[in-house]
């Protein structure tokens, strides 16, 4: 690893997980941080605790803004372990000069998501840096929630589970890629940005047999696949045909040769349930979403790796995200 | 090499030679600079690479392609079906 | 006949029924093959979609792809990143360039690096963009990195056609446009070369013509095929090559008839006469020298041009890639990824040594991402 901090270092991917691994897992060594799930749980699996800071641009985009994105984030997060997100905390970082009502319009948004959650926010910092330190605002929210269904885990993934996504991918990576300067693309896209612990709760209170959850931010779909294929040591094989993508998104990773599978979403998750509760999860889930799918399996076939299966009888592996997303040229 | 997309025409500024093109619902300009004047029109398919349409797309041959493929197909299946049917004549139970 | 509709454009040539009755075609086609054969696809993006779409995992073991050297961003000699990275750290200066471009290292560092120590580098989608960013910043100098073969060469053009009308005084251009056919006769040119036919770029001919190609089925006795990027596109080339050989033919076609024709666009060619010349040298990384392979601005348009402006803080030294790499025989078709001693364990995506492994259209590159399923 060099001794400066690229921007590929935070892309979710493979050099981010160098830098949390070499950086901040040596320091703080423990086995709760160890298991690197999307929330730390915690008192004997009673709670689970989750933090996440917001930096994106632009602050309003098509389908949220960065207040409605501070609290889904992180109560997704808390939801993907089982739990109900209770209390969150809420720390602002705000550039000298930025509009209070732009700040009030993003502090409703907030409120508004938490009571999509039935969370509150109980604890909050504000601090106002000189112009040009921060990029106008930028948020933290950290949350506690109350495990509903235990032993949820990304490290117990096994051939008895099919893996599913409860949409279409990669909304929130192309809106927020389209209005950047410069590439002005115009669609009507939507982010996905949208609380997940109503969709949760309704597969745990069917008993649905959840072995793990995860939403799929940064990195997209692709990085949750080879994260659980590592943490669980299986390989899993994915029919690329079965990923809903919508054709905005399509159009968009046309144009700018990406692969859906690497934006990022914040309002879409990969589970890992057990084969019995496919039809009955499925099921669920379109009741939210009709582009729910079943998009994979579980085998030993390459053990910490991913495939994708073509139409036409062709394979190849899914590497981890590397670099920052930049357009193709060629 | 690279990276040139089918999309459709949706406007055009003359005044700025530059057209709207549509990509599946995802919408952009493209300079019109390297196009004979007067060559394109709202509705037609063109490449587009970083900004610019590079050619228009020729749609009778696209579709002749697409009637080819279809032909190749259906002369596929019926040489699948009489391939079954010749399997389950010679078929010892038959 | 029905309307096209655009998505026909995308679906009808992925079309999985399509390509699998493609294989079968390929198949009987092949068993009448006299001999295994190399096809070079010159193309990075015919590289990339054979290896995304898995074409080679569908042809007979009798037909073998050598993946040439059409990546762009691969080619660049070190040494000219390390001029875009000294570029990048003048301080009036505002470095853009297209995509990738930014990743790849050279002996100082990559242009991500120079950001991280405070060099203006930017990434655009479209060249056009950097009209708004010198209007943006008057007091700056903003140095557009070209890069690209021929599809990309007219766009730059038509840019400093805009900067010349508009008479905007803040652009200046960093050329490194290359050309294609003079690399694939240097390949050709070397007699222990494996290659027996070509698919031809898709979007290169679209601005050239397929005429560029003549000498290689005439001169040269190789068939070539101008292929779209659809994986259909690329079964129904291959397809077209072998019914080549098996009827003793050998010709350039083309297969990507709906946006190829022999002439090519002769608004782009014009543009291109207008401002550029023949470089009479110019090295590509992994090949070593092709004269007449690349472009640069004609002497009356110097006052844009970065390489004459910024000539004395431009390094002169020529950077050599590590002698374990042996890229330039992977680029004739003479070896495989796999063959190389440094593939995949020193030289990885994230730390290249040589051309190949630089870009996901790189042969090395290609292999590592999607490659561990080889026949």
């Amino acid at each position: 690893m060099e001794n400066k901090i690229k921007l590929a270092h935070g892309n979710g991917g493979e050099e981010n997980n160098e830098l949390i691994s070499k950086v901040f897992y040596k320091a703080f060594k423990n086995e709760i941080l160890e298991k690197s799930e999307d929330a730390a749980v915690i008192e004997d699996g009673k709670l689970a605790f989750s933090t996440d800071s917001f930096t994106v641009t632009p602050l309003f985009f098509n389908g949220g803004d960065i207040g409605k994105l501070a609290v889904c984030g992180t109560c997704n997060d808390i939801s993907m372990m089982g739990a109900k997100p209770k209390y969150l905390t809420c720390s602002v970082i705000i550039e000298e000069g930025f509009s209070i009502d732009d700040l009030n319009t993003i502090v409703q948004s907030m409120k508004k998501e938490l009571d999509n959650n039935g969370a509150i926010v109980v604890s909050g910092d504000t601090k106002v840096v000189p112009k040009g330190s921060v990029d106008k605002i930028f948020i933290n929210t950290t949350g506690i929630g109350e495990i509903l269904k235990k032993d949820i885990s990304s490290n117990n993934i096994t051939q008895d589970d099919v893996i599913l996504v409860n949409r279409d991918i990669g909304t929130h990576g192309a809106v927020i890629f389209a209005s950047r300067e410069g590439i002005a693309l115009e669609t009507n896209l939507k982010s996905d940005c949208s609380s997940l612990y109503p969709i949760v709760k309704e597969l745990i209170d069917n008993n649905i047999a959840i072995t793990a959850l995860r939403d799929a931010t940064r990195g997209g779909l692709n990085a949750v696949l080879n994260e659980w294929a590592n943490q669980s040591n299986i390989c899993i094989e994915v029919q690329e045909d079965n990923i809903p993508i919508c054709d905005e998104v399509s159009g968009l990773c046309e144009i700018l040769g990406f692969d859906a599978i690497n934006l990022a979403n914040e309002g879409t998750f990969v589970l890992a349930v057990k084969k019995d509760d496919e039809k009955k999860a499925l099921e669920i889930l379109k009741s939210f979403n009709k582009n729910a799918s079943s998009i994979g399996i579980v085998s030993q076939k390459y053990p910490k790796k991913v495939i994708l299966n073509t139409q036409w009888g062709t394979s190849r592996f899914l590497d981890i995200p590397t670099g920052e997303l930049l357009p193709r040229i060629c | 090499m690279c990276l040139a997309i089918p999309s459709r025409v949706t406007k055009i500024n003359y005044e700025k030679n530059i057209a709207t093109v549509d990509t599946m619902g995802v919408t952009r300009d493209a300079s019109l600079d390297l196009m004979e004047e007067g060559s394109i029109d709202i509705g037609d398919y063109v490449l587009l690479h970083i900004g610019f349409i590079m050619n228009k797309i020729d749609e009778e041959d696209a579709l002749s392609s697409l009637e080819t493929y279809k032909e190749i197909l259906e002369v596929m299946e019926q040489e699948e079906l009489e391939k079954t049917i010749k399997d389950s004549d010679n078929c010892p139970n038959g | 006949m029905d309307s096209l509709n655009l998505k026909d454009l995308y679906d009808g040539f992925r079309d999985p029924q399509v390509i699998t009755s493609y294989k079968k075609l390929i198949d009987k086609e092949a068993k009448k093959l006299s001999k295994p054969i190399s096809i070079m696809e010159v193309c990075g993006g015919h590289t990339h979609s054979i290896m995304k779409y898995g074409l080679n995992q569908l042809l007979p073991k009798n037909i073998n792809f050598i993946h040439g050297p059409g990546c762009p961003v691969c080619v660049m000699p070190k040494e000219r990143i390390d001029h875009a990275y000294t570029l990048a750290l003048e301080n009036d200066v505002i470095l853009v360039t297209l995509g990738d471009m930014i990743k790849v290292p050279g002996s100082l560092g990559t242009l991500q690096d120079a950001r991280a120590k405070g060099a203006d580098v930017r990434f655009v989608y479209s060249p056009m963009d950097c009209i708004k960013i010198s209007k943006e910043n008057l007091d700056k100098k903003v140095i557009f990195f070209a890069i690209g073969f021929e599809t990309t060469t007219p766009m730059t053009t038509a840019l400093l056609h805009q900067v010349v009308k508009q008479d905007i005084k803040n652009i200046l251009f960093y050329i490194n446009h290359i050309t294609v056919p003079e690399a694939m006769r240097v390949l050709l040119d070397d007699d222990t070369n494996n290659i027996d036919a070509f698919i031809g770029p898709s979007h290169v001919s679209v601005v050239s013509g397929s005429k560029i190609y003549d000498e290689f089925s005439l001169k040269y006795k190789k068939p070539l095929v101008v292929s779209g990027f659809e994986p259909v596109d690329v079964m129904e080339s291959i397809l077209m090559i072998l019914k080549q050989f098996n009827q003793n033919r050998c010709e350039v076609e083309i297969q990507y008839s709906r946006s190829v024709n022999k002439n090519g666009n002769l608004v782009a060619q014009k543009l291109n006469d207008t401002y550029f010349i023949k470089r009479e040298h110019f090295r590509w990384r992994g090949i070593g020298d092709i004269p007449k392979s690349a472009l640069k601005l004609k002497d009356k348009y110097k006052e844009y041009d970065a390489e004459v402006i910024y000539k004395d803080i431009l390094p002169t030294k020529i950077i050599d890639d590590n002698k374990l790499c042996i890229c330039g025989d992977i680029l004739k078709g003479k070896s495989n990824p796999i063959e190389c001693k440094v593939f995949g364990t020193v030289c990885k995506p994230s730390s290249p040594l040589g051309s190949c492994m630089v870009s996901s259209e790189g042969a090395c590159a290609a292999y590592y991402k999607y490659g561990s399923f080889l026949k």
